[in-house]
Order: C-alpha cells, then sequence, then structure tokens
C-alpha cells in the first residue's frame, strides 16, 4: 500500500524509522512544529528548529523516497510566555515561502491556559494574513474536551477562516462530532497508552464516517509508533474494511486536504 | 453499521471471534491493579476512584461507553484557566488536579 503519514516528528526519529515507513509504503510525511521536551532558551532556537524543518529534515525523507512537508508555529507547551512566544511567531514569515512549507501547525492549546489561548488567537491570524492551511494540537487526556471546544470557537470567532482549511487533530470519540459538525478535518492519533489505538480509529470509521478524517502516528520522541497508520490498515483490513476506504482515509483524505496547498504534490 | 466501510454485517460472534482473548486479558489487568491499589498503604488515589466509575459504566448496558468514560475522565468547566502552572495532565479529573499532579 502507499500511505501519508500527516503528522509525524521526524526530527525525533532515527534514520532507521525512515527506512522502515519507507518499506511500508510511505510515500509523503508531514511534520508539525512541536515541543522538545524541553523550552527553547531564545527564540533563536527555534530558529535554528524551522531551518531543521525546511532545510534538513527534507533531505533525509528524500534519501528513502520519501516527500517531507511541514508546518510552523510556537507550540501551546511554550506559549505561557506571552511575550517569548510573540518574538517566535514573528520569525515565522521568513520561513514561509520555503517550498516544503503547507501551514502553521501543530498550534493549539495544553493546559487551556489564558496565555495559550491568546497565542493561539495570534497564530490564526498569522495564518489568515499568509492564506495558510492550519492543523490543530489538542490538549492531552482530561484537558482534550475542554479544549477541543475553546479551539473551535476561537476558529469561529475568526470568521475569515475556512473550516474547511483546518484539521483538528488527535480526536478521540468524546471530541471527534464536535469537530466534523463544525465542518473542520479531523486527525486520529494513534498512540500505545494515549489518544486511539488502531481498533478504536477503525470504530470511530465505522461509526462517524470516512469523510474529512485521517489517521497519524504522531509519532515523536516519546511512545509512540512510527509504522501506526500501516498498522491501522491492517485493523481495518482484518475486520473488512473495503480497501477503497482504507485507501479513503491513508491517502486520499490527506491528499485531498493537504493539496488545499499548491506546495503539497507527490508522484502518482 | 452506521457508515458503509465495510464488505460484511458482522455477527457478535465475529466480533468476539476476534477480540475476546485480547480484552480477557485486559479486563484481568484491571481487575489485578485494583487489587494492588487497595493492597498498598494510604487513601484513595482521585484517579482510581475516577476508574471505578469507568468500570461501573462498561456494565451500565448502554451504548457509547468509550465516549462516556472519556467525558467522566474531563475537565467540564469551560473558561480557560488564569496560567498554566505545570505542562502534564494526570489522565483523570478533579478540581484539585492542577494541585495533585505535579509534574
Ligand atoms: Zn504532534
Amino acid at each position: 500500500m502507499r500511505y501519508i503519514d500527516p503528522h509525524i516528528h521526524m526530527v525525533s526519529r532515527t534514520t532507521d524509522d525512515y527506512r522502515h515507513m519507507a518499506l511500508a509504503g510511505c510515500v509523503a510525511v508531514t511534520e508539525p512544529a512541536f515541543w522538545a521536551g524541553f523550552d527553547r532558551s531564545s527564540p533563536q532556537g527555534f530558529y535554528d528548529y524551522f531551518r531543521q524543518l525546511t532545510e534538513t529534515e527534507p533531505r533525509r525523507a528524500a534519501a528513502h523516497g520519501i516527500k517531507h512537508f511541514t508546518w510552523l508555529c510556537i507550540n501551546p507547551k511554550e506559549a505561557e510566555d506571552p511575550v517569548f512566544a510573540r518574538e517566535v511567531i514573528a520569525l515565522i514569515p521568513d520561513f514561509l515561502d520555503k517550498p516544503n512549507v503547507l501551514g502553521i501547525g501543530e498550534i493549539g492549546l495544553n493546559k487551556n491556559s489564558c496565555n495559550e489561548l491568546s497565542i493561539l488567537e495570534d497564530q490564526i491570524a498569522l495564518a489568515d494574513r499568509h492564506n495558510q492551511l492550519i492543523l490543530v494540537h489538542t490538549p492531552h487526556l482530561e484537558d482534550k474536551l475542554k479544549g477541543t471546544r475553546l479551539i473551535i470557537d476561537a476558529i469561529r470567532r475568526n470568521t475569515r477562516i475556512d473550516p474547511g482549511r483546518v484539521l483538528i487533530d488527535h480526536v478521540e470519540e468524546h471530541t471527534v462530532r464536535a469537530v466534523l459538525d463544525a465542518g473542520m478535518w479531523a486527525g486520529m492519533t494513534l498512540y500505545p497508552d494515549s489518544k486511539c489505538t488502531a481498533q478504536r480509529a477503525a470504530d470511530i470509521i465505522e461509526v462517524y464516517g470516512n469523510e474529512r478524517i485521517w489517521i497519524n502516528s504522531a509519532g515523536d520522541w516519546g511512545h509512540s509508533d512510527p509504522l501506526a497508520v500501516p498498522k491501522a490498515a491492517l485493523e481495518m483490513r482484518r475486520r473488512g474494511h473495503l480497501e477503497a476506504s482504507i485507501q479513503n482515509v491513508t491517502f486520499d483524505n490527506p491528499q485531498k486536504f493537504l493539496g488545499q496547498s499548491p506546495r503539497f504534490k507527490i508522484d502518482e | 453499521m452506521p457508515h458503509d466501510v465495510t464488505d460484511r454485517n458482522r455477527t457478535r460472534t465475529q466480533v468476539a471471534d476476534l477480540y475476546f482473548m485480547e480484552h480477557r486479558a485486559k479486563t484481568l489487568d484491571v481487575a489485578a491493579f485494583l487489587d494492588r491499589h487497595d493492597r498498598a498503604a494510604g487513601d484513595e488515589d482521585f484517579r482510581v476512584a475516577q476508574l471505578r466509575q469507568a468500570a461501573a459504566i462498561l456494565t451500565d448496558g448502554k451504548p457509547d461507553r468509550a465516549k462516556r468514560i472519556l467525558e467522566l475522565m474531563s475537565d467540564p468547566t469551560l473558561e480557560p484557566i488564569a496560567r498554566a502552572g505545570s505542562k502534564g495532565a494526570t489522565g483523570a479529573y478533579a478540581p484539585t488536579t492542577t494541585e495533585r499532579a505535579k509534574p
């Protein structure tokens, strides 16, 4: 099978992972900017990270025949200091013309605080000004439901944003309906201990349908699996999902959403 | 099935054939975990208290169990908090979660 992993943090993964993903049929990845596991000490730290995402990582991926795309932002875990966060946001426009940049992400909320929300609003406005797609991270565990509601409201407040150009990631059974009803796209992240499992993702597709939804590994430096997408395809196959439906969520849907950016091109 | 994504109508026996052994093992893991927790000293952990409430949802015979358990374990408030004191989450909700969950 050919598939797209539309959310994976390859800067945290090994070259062997690229090789295994290529062997499993991965043809493209998109990598949102995120928290490194520690707070950067200066905006310059983000400048270097953005260079890594737009210059180094596409080369590593290309060596395995995988196309690499990226999203830029300051992540919500480092958004509690608004002065610092705005200095980082000011760096982003210089990178928006790089050939692998698809949009602003993964923006969102972590603990649902006032400062996080105000930096989220700034970055929604940034995406609007530069006509960029938006990829949104929703909070973890007990904070997810509230955070998803606050995020949907914040996007709706900016009436210039087309909901069809926004993907809300890490949905689960209690948040997927609200995202789809808002006209936005929903991402399911397959993690070993949190978020979704392959079985629950297949359940969600059966109950909520396979329109405007995709699956991703969100592989990073934590407990995660860079082969989560092909494994979910296997789960769908063994319970009798149609091949066309499997291809829909693992390839066609990501291509459709991401293809709204003229930069997203993969070889047919 | 509400959405037409499969090539067959599955029976309950087919679902059990595919998944029963795995979930039998997971149920035993939960049972042993609760026994282990109860054998230990001290007060009931707030996360475990919420897990016991979740267990009741498993056997209430109503649909949407996963969704309802996730809602049970979610912060039900609507207003943003004044400050993010930590970065982490605990997996269960208690009004005092943030004080209890030192990262
Ligand atoms: Zn991520």
